[in-house]
């Protein structure tokens, strides 16, 4: 009993503790956390580092060659003797392959984001979700041996037909849409009942035969095209727009998850049809996170390199005429990765430098549009929890 | 507008919305069809007796006895071509110059064609190459080489507005009323037998280094590569980043600092791979020297920078999904925050945290732009553990690039790059399902 009592006793005298103790115990606190402090900073120091050392090696070009040769000029010739190191050529490859890619994925992006987080029921999501995962987890490289092994081949030899067909499966569902709403729409003022028939009948059958004709046009201009490469900036375009397309997902599935259900809701109580709420009420609302998905799906396809490396010909001459996407490209990814290897024998020269200029520019780009997709996310979490 | 329109742009719309994801799967399926399917062609397939051969002699495996008693039957086989040309031989020095000169160049292209299928003929010296010592190890391009031999792939320019088109003239016309014309019949009704086609999975393929530039072998010293690059990454990046979502959820507090870290990670997730690239040989090769020139570390280092923000956000998230009973109930034990975090938060949030760390490791094993110009090298015998530090590797996805795009007879090696793509991207996708097996069972775990 006694017994009891003294270690009773003594474990009460444990929960006194000093005050010598207690800042001990702070310190040992405060110096904790000021560790986790400088790991979790380390982040920082690697992003100021990366800016640093590029920038370094990216300097002694612009000091050598100045600046407007570089963004004006787009002759590239960096082996020859005088050298040229004009990148216009090259910039414009890369704004035309992501361009295209942008064409492509973010109406698809954001129609399938749309779909997933208000149209799909929870159960076909959940099976989507794997496949956005899976196109996300490939990696680039496999991307590109398919766009060179596979895809490049098959638009060389068969890309009239294929862009003939494709153009007619996209194509004819929109323009039967566009003909049975424009003449609904043309005839909705006549209030004679009796005429009301008769001229949509007309109407109808004109802009049907319009847009048949309009179809097998273009049908037949896109079947004759010749196309001499199969590794042009429409294949890395296309593969791009693939490889973009998961990120455009997720984002603005996530954008368009944060719109609440009152508004939702507050637009099929009067009356609007789901397409109706999506259009004119969600996307508004949702309309910044979008922007954010879109400008990181963009950054995807400007970074990427191996996909556009094997596949976009890497001839650095603006397309002629220079909205051809059936011409070769080179975008600054591939040169950056292409020309080491022979850049790196000759450290210390402009041709060495001036591939690092190029990554400073991408980087800078990159940078930039990262800030503006953060902060317009920020923005939009303000203003939907209504601060 | 009435009510039906309205109804029918309501159907397009969700329509429309269908089409995009079924799109979306259709790439996935269209990419991924004839990645498996040739992929699968480079270890299982219909090998030759040649396949057979190069197995025991450079490899030395198989039955050694069953395999000459196989080479014997075959060369009975060939042997009769291998006649036929030294009859032809004979046939040409009786004729005149001028006959000769007619049958020269066409009777140079069926021996090539026959030496691409059978190996060496006899009187050939013994090549120097391992890929010109055996003929076609593989039945399917045997029969490629058969067609070869049969005809001659002639070029149509007679119109000139569009481009030039393939046709095939049959080789044996150019010989007939020669004692040559027999054999292209012969090697076509009796190529089986030459060749004795049987079908083998070739494990070899994942285990066993390249012969000659990837003519002939495995794959070995690629995978191991890119194992060691991802897992090197995983070794630096994993702690870091956990260490640094701690800080961030339980003590980082609102202000400049925390948002200017916040925004420091997500400007690190955005930089362009190909940078990581250009900053791991501006900083680590050649400013801190951390090896002499590439190298597996300084590899391992630019992937490990490059996939830190996927770890330290996926280690948030699971941190944050933590139930917040679970520290509470902790803390009011009397338990310290450090102690809590250490044995109640972490346990409980590392599914969540291997989930994320197990995605990145398929990113880093897939990455090709930031080794180019800091770890991987084309051709290279697989290192041991202990070079890493100071030796480049091949990688799987840098020699995907490299045989598709820079080998001397890519067109030849095709089966060998699919199985590159096959094998990479078996690795990152079985990385990635495990991910999200793991994740459907915590979820179901939360939900109780």
């Amino acid at each position: 009993m006694s017994d009891e009592v003294a270690s009773s006793q003594g474990r009460s005298s444990e929960f006194i503790v000093s005050a010598q103790k207690h800042k001990i115990q702070k310190i040992k606190q405060k110096t904790g956390e000021a560790t986790l402090l400088l790991i979790a900073s380390f982040v920082a120091i690697v992003v100021l580092f990366i800016f640093y050392f590029v920038a370094r090696d990216a300097i002694p070009f612009f000091r050598l060659r100045g600046f407007a040769e570089f963004f004006t000029s787009p002759e590239w010739y960096p082996a020859d003797d005088p050298p040229h190191f004009g990148a216009l050529a090259i910039i414009y490859g890369s704004l035309m392959v992501t361009l295209g890619s942008a064409l492509i994925a973010v109406p698809m992006g954001v129609i399938a984001s749309i779909c997933l987080s208000d149209i799909l029921p929870f159960s076909v999501r959940q099976l989507v979700k794997p496949v956005i995962e899976m196109l996300a987890a490939i990696p680039s490289v496999a991307f590109g041996f398919f766009a060179l092994v596979v895809f490049a081949p098959l638009l060389q030899n068969q890309g009239g037909p294929i862009l003939m067909w494709t153009w007619w499966v996209i194509a004819a569902p929109f323009l039967l849409l566009f003909v049975i709403v424009v003449s609904e729409l043309l005839t909705s003022s006549i209030t004679k009942e009796s005429m009301k028939k008769p001229v949509k009948m007309a109407l109808s059958t004109v802009f049907g035969l319009l847009a048949i004709l309009l179809l097998y046009v273009v049908g037949q201009h896109l079947q004759g095209l010749v196309i001499m490469s199969g590794t042009n900036a429409l294949n890395v375009s296309i593969i791009l727009s693939f490889m973009a397309l998961p990120t455009i997902v997720s984002v603005s599935e996530d954008a368009l998850q944060a719109v609440g259900r009152e508004l939702r809701e507050g637009s099929y109580a009067l009356g609007a049809t789901r397409a109706e709420t999506i259009i004119k009420t969600i996307l508004p609302a949702a309309s910044s996170g979008i922007l954010a998905a879109v400008i990181l799906g963009i950054m995807r396809a400007l970074g990427e390199t191996m996909v556009v490396w094997m596949a976009s010909g890497n001839s650095s001459a603006v397309p002629d005429p220079f909205y051809n996407y059936l011409d070769s490209v080179r975008t600054l990814t591939a040169t950056i990765a292409g020309d080491m290897g022979e850049a790196d024998q000759v450290t210390g020269s402009a041709r060495f430098h001036v591939l690092f200029a190029m990554g400073l520019l991408l980087l800078i780009v990159s940078f930039v549009s990262n800030l503006v997709s953060e902060r317009i996310v920020v923005r939009q979490r303000k203003i939907l929890s209504g601060q | 507008m009435n009510l039906g329109t309205r109804k029918l742009l309501d159907r397009s719309f969700t329509a429309l919305g269908f089409g995009s994801i079924v799109i979306m799967g259709l790439a996935l399926l269209v990419v991924l069809t004839p990645i498996v399917t040739k992929g699968v062609g480079a270890f299982v397939f219909q090998g030759t007796i040649e396949h057979r051969k190069l197995l025991l002699n450079e490899f030395h495996r198989g039955d050694a006895r069953e395999i000459e008693k196989e080479a014997a039957e075959t060369n009975r086989s060939r042997q009769k071509v291998f006649d036929m040309l030294a009859t032809f031989d004979q046939e040409l020095d009786k004729m005149d110059y001028e006959q000769q000169s007619k049958y020269r160049d066409s009777y140079g292209q069926v021996k090539t064609a026959l030496r691409a299928l059978f190996g060496p003929l006899p009187g050939d010296s013994e090549p120097a190459l391992t890929r010109f010592q055996y003929g076609q190890t593989r039945w399917n391009k045997a029969e490629e080489k058969l067609h070869d031999l049969l005809y001659e792939q002639k070029w149509d320019y007679s119109n000139p507005d569009v481009i030039a088109k393939p046709y095939d003239v049959s080789r044996a016309g150019a010989f007939t009323g020669t004692s040559l014309a027999g054999l292209f019949p012969y090697v076509e009704e009796n190529l089986d037998k030459m060749m004795m086609p049987e079908w083998t999975f070739y494990w070899g393929f994942f285990t066993e280094k390249s012969l000659d530039a990837h003519f002939f072998g495995g794959i070995w010293p690629e995978i191991q590569g890119t194992i060691f690059l991802a897992v090197g990454a995983m070794v630096f990046a994993f702690p870091l980043g956990v260490i640094a979502a701690i800080y961030f959820t339980e003590y980082a507090r609102d202000g400049f600092l925390t948002s200017m870290l916040r925004s420091a990670n997500s400007t690190l997730a955005g930089v362009p791979s190909i940078v990581f690239g250009l900053f791991g040989l501006a900083f680590f090769i050649n400013t801190i020297h951390v090896s002499h020139s590439k190298s597996v570390l300084a590899g391992s280092l630019t992937l490990a920078i490059m996939i830190l923000p996927t770890i330290i956000r996926a280690a948030e998230e699971a941190i944050l999904s933590v139930p917040k009973t679970y520290k509470e109930a902790s803390l009011s034990l009397g338990s310290t925050k450090w102690n809590t975090i250490m044995t109640v938060i972490l346990p409980a949030a590392l599914p969540g945290i291997l989930t994320g760390g197990v995605i990145s490791l398929g990113r880093a094993a897939g990455e090709t732009a930031p080794i180019i110009f800091t770890a991987a090298v084309s051709v290279g015998a697989a290192i041991g553990l202990g070079d890493v530090l100071g030796s480049p590797t091949p990688a799987l996805s840098w020699n995907i690039y490299n045989l598709a795009s820079e080998h001397e007879a890519a067109a030849e090696i095709r089966h060998v790059q699919y199985g590159m793509v096959l094998s990479l991207v078996m690795i990152v996708l079985l990385l990635n399902l495990s991910a999200i097996i793991l994740r459907a069972r915590i979820s179901k775990k939360l939900k109780g």
